[in-house]
């Protein structure tokens, strides 16, 4: 059944004027979660039309403005439809109910006899005269949910389950439809000089020199180490942003040190450790016990990469601050800018608008701030920020390095009758507001920043930061996790799709694979006899089958075939890969099959998109991605320096969707990010004879595999 | 600065700007034409993509100076009188796309590859697209929108 305590959107935000209107001719729903690319504003309008009996076109979604939405934190971890869709369902069924008992009382008829169509009140089916829309003004939605009211069985669909097309792609294809593509008269453009490291001090900028690159005025506004360039003529701010990186020379701070991020750097930082025991305790039993295995695992630093720089409008007016934002928090970036800024709450409105795709925290709020600030100081004018795509590499937030090491003691069956895994890592999550900090990049650019609050992980009741999918998800008698909490590293660690997750299910899957093979078994059946579980059982089923892994075809020479398996966050969708790949000096991709379980789906098209898109993220991030630095710095100024997976790398990929409506809606969206890298992880090692345990599989990483004896 | 005259989906305009000016920043801000996306402005994603005289081409990179007397078509220009071209429908009809900020340029060189060549194989669409950066992940989505359209 749908769940019957109320989601977490909804205690937050219990009024139900704070969700639903009726405008003429519409019924306004107010969402704060926003649209970063996964379709979940298409997602919650067939989840209103649905419970509301309206046309999905019969529904406006206001999304993400602070003026009108409800506050709903971030846009992330999956929550999207499986909290905030959960509160709108249970809005939209209260909100239909009040109306149909106001028709009842009306027509002195029992509620029974009343039904909805495309807003609609019909009697015994026949029309009533009566609509949302004429009934509306006789209820007061200035009132608390319940929450009770009951919601359709999901037998009864007809938009949800249905693959409603996406709302937002005609205005994609056709092209202007981003923040970016805001045209505003009179614009003021602005550019960024970022610190290259942490609390760099501008030691010197030539500023008659960069005017004289710009070729046109520019104004330089520096405050402390906050350099910003701006202008009417953008040309001319951008050529004095890149002359004054060449120009500008930086010292003090904290540079990055040499070998930042590799294992035994992480194993070598300052540490807040703590360990969390599951199963028997104490001693391992006494029981014939057989090898003890262990292996290290690891993961670099990554960037989030979205393929559009990040933007952002303010403009300050009569002691007011609108800020346009591709953020993933508005609520949050509105509260946290005013702190940061010296402003009231409600003196600041942050207006989401879509950027590129955002797979975690990128600098969408470091823009926001950035263009805030500098509006303060113009009022009146409408200033733009847009980042260059070497400030998005140099200053976004970064996706941190783990080092990830796993003990297993194996009893007489072959069976792990201890399992111990260790991770070394920073936090992964320093978006605004985070551990009481604003977390803007300019903010500590600033003279005097307000110091910086103790850094913490994710708890593991949110789904963890580093030890998030640590916990592995098999039957283990005995488990035992430690989390080395590196709070000092001189980087803005925080949130890349899955966080912690996919290098946890690669680290786990691939050394289940090492456990199978020292069994002799094979390693689904031996993931299989540590499954308990029908459900998990059965994804992991259903990809095997699919690509038919039983069948025992003998794949040729440096070819190889993996398997993948994980239950997001271990609450979230269930998802099983299968990868096919090839190697030689390089790994290339030939075929993958996924299967996922995420309950009932909203749009089973959308669900397959969002499957197939971690796909091939997962698969970018294990066989390309590293950031790496040099003098201090991040050392990427250009896609060359960071290559991703690109079309022809990508193979053929088949998805199944579990249909499971009767479960809950699990969050889907980084699901197969995990899987994937696990199972391209343990094929390749199939390949080769020899497991990568060093990410990513780049040709120089298998050529020092294959050498290392 | 220095007058410019060249067509833009069709139509004749004349523009003043420095002629060192990337053609991109001409679309978006002097004429209006929003499509075309910054990217990276250095020829390595593609979101950027127009056609000139019919070839696909970086905006981000080309002056403006070179332009005189040549044909530019945008995103803006594949759609006639506001109805989407049967590929623009197909990437619809094959809900290729996700954050879709790359489609602007992907949409263009798709456009350039069915002009050349109006039946390519599946190698043929993803040499064309190679170029063209996509971080959602909407790779082979495109591909078949790319098929169907071509009857495939």
């Amino acid at each position: 059944m749908i769940a019957n305590t109320l989601p977490l959107s909804l205690t937050d935000n219990p009024i139900l004027s704070q969700w639903i209107a009726f405008e003429p001719g519409k019924v306004r729903i107010a969402t704060g979660k926003v649209e970063i690319g996964q379709g979940i504003l298409t997602a919650m309008t067939q989840i209103a039309a649905e419970e509301l009996d309206v046309r999905p076109d019969q529904v406006r979604i206001v999304s993400g403005e602070t003026d009108v939405s409800p506050s709903e934190y971030f846009t992330s971890g999956s929550y999207s439809v499986s909290v905030g869709g959960a509160a709108i369902r249970l809005v939209c069924a209260e909100v239909r109910s009040i109306l149909l008992d106001k028709v009842a009382e009306a027509l002195r008829c029992p509620v029974g006899e009343l039904s909805v169509e495309e807003g609609q009140f019909l009697r015994s089916g026949k029309a009533t005269g009566r609509d949302y829309w004429s009934m509306a003004p006789a209820i007061n939605l200035d009132r608390r949910a319940s929450g009770t009211a009951p919601t359709k069985s999901p037998s009864k669909y007809k938009i949800v389950g249905k693959s409603l097309p996406r709302l937002d792609l005609p205005a994609k294809v056709k092209g202007a439809a981003f923040i970016h593509d805001i045209a505003v008269k009179g614009v003021v453009h602005a550019r960024m000089l970022r610190q290259p490291w942490k609390d760099a001090r501008l030691a010197s900028l030539d500023e008659a020199a960069v005017c004289k690159a710009a070729k046109a005025p520019v104004e330089i506004l520096r405050d402390g180490e906050f350099v910003a360039f701006t202008g009417d003529n953008e040309q001319a701010v951008v050529r004095a942003a890149e002359a004054a990186r060449e120009l500008a020379r930086w010292e003090g701070g904290t540079p990055a040190p040499d070998g930042i991020g590799s294992p035994e750097w992480l194993k070598a930082q300052p540490a807040r450790s703590r360990t969390v025991e599951q199963g028997e305790k104490g001693r391992v039993p006494s029981r014939p016990l057989g090898r003890t295995v262990t292996a290290r695992y690891s993961r670099p630093f990554l960037t989030y990469g979205s393929i559009g720089p990040s933007c952002a409008l303010a403009e300050f007016k009569d002691s007011a601050l609108k800020v346009w934002s591709h953020t993933q928090g508005p609520s949050i970036l509105r509260d946290w800018l005013a702190k940061a800024l010296g402003l009231e709450a409600r003196q600041v409105t942050v207006l989401h608008r879509q950027g590129a795709g955002a797979y975690g925290h990128n600098t969408a709020d470091d823009c926001a701030f950035d263009a805030s600030y500098i509006a303060m100081k113009m009022p009146g004018r409408t200033v733009r920020v847009q980042l260059a795509r070497e400030d998005e590499f140099l200053s976004a937030p970064i996706s941190t390095a783990m080092a990830i090491e796993l003990t297993a003691v194996l009893g007489a069956d072959n069976k792990p009758a201890d399992w111990q895994i260790e991770i070394w890592s920073p936090p992964h999550a320093q978006r605004p507001g985070m551990n009481g900090n604003s977390n803007f990049i300019s903010a500590a650019a600033l003279p005097n920043p307000p110091p910086m609050k103790e850094l913490n992980d994710v708890p593991d009741e949110r789904g963890g930061g580093a030890t998030r999918n640590g916990y592995a998800i098999y039957d283990l008698p005995r488990h035992r996790l430690t989390h080395h909490l590196l709070p000092d590293a001189p980087l803005r660690t925080s949130s890349l799709r899955g966080l912690g997750a996919w290098a946890n299910v690669y680290a786990i899957e691939g050394f289940i694979d090492e456990l199978a093979e020292i069994a002799g078994e094979d390693p689904v059946t031996y993931r299989l006899s540590l499954l308990s579980d029908p459900r998990p059982r059965k994804v992991i089923e259903t990809a095997a089958q699919m690509s038919g892994w039983f069948d025992k075809k003998n794949l040729p020479e440096g070819h190889g075939r993996g398997f993948g398996f994980a239950r997001y966050k271990n609450i979230a969708a269930f998802v099983a890969v299968v990868v096919d790949v090839e190697v030689d000096e390089e790994v290339r991709l030939k075929r993958i099959w996924a299967a996922a379980d995420a309950g009932l789906v909203i749009s089973p098209d959308g669900a397959k998109n969002q499957v197939e898109g971690g796909v091939i993220q997962g698969a970018s991030f294990v066989m390309k991605e590293r950031v790496r630095f040099e003098n201090g710095r991040v050392a990427a100024k250009t896609w060359e320096d960071y290559p991703i997976l690109r079309f022809s790398e990508i193979p053929e990929i088949d998805i199944q969707m579990i249909d499971n409506p009767n479960e809950p809606t699990l969050g889907l969206g980084e699901g197969a990010v995990g899987p994937t890298g696990a199972a391209i992880g343990n094929a390749v090692a199939r390949a080769l004879g020899k497991r990568v345990r060093d990410l990513p599989l780049t040709r120089d990483a298998i050529m020092d595999t294959l050498l290392k004896e | 600065m220095s007058s410019v005259e060249f067509t833009v989906n069709g139509r004749s305009v004349r523009v003043e700007a420095e002629g060192g000016s990337p053609l991109l920043s001409v679309l978006r801000d002097e004429l209006g034409l929003r499509g075309a996306k910054f990217g990276c402005g250095t020829e390595q994603c593609g979101s950027c993509m127009v056609l000139i005289d019919g070839e696909p081409a970086y905006s981000c990179t080309h002056e403006i100076g070179t332009l005189t007397g040549r044909a530019v078509t945008t995103i803006e220009g594949l759609s006639r009188d506001g109805a989407l071209s049967p590929l623009q429908q197909a990437f619809l009809d094959e809900q290729a796309g996700q954050c879709g900020y790359c489609l602007s340029g992907i949409l263009i060189a798709a456009t350039a590859l069915l002009k050349k060549k109006p039946k390519p194989s599946r190698a043929d669409i993803v040499e064309a697209l190679d170029p063209h950066l996509c971080r959602c992940g909407i790779h082979n989505r495109v591909v078949r929108a790319v098929q169907r359209v071509s009857g495939a």
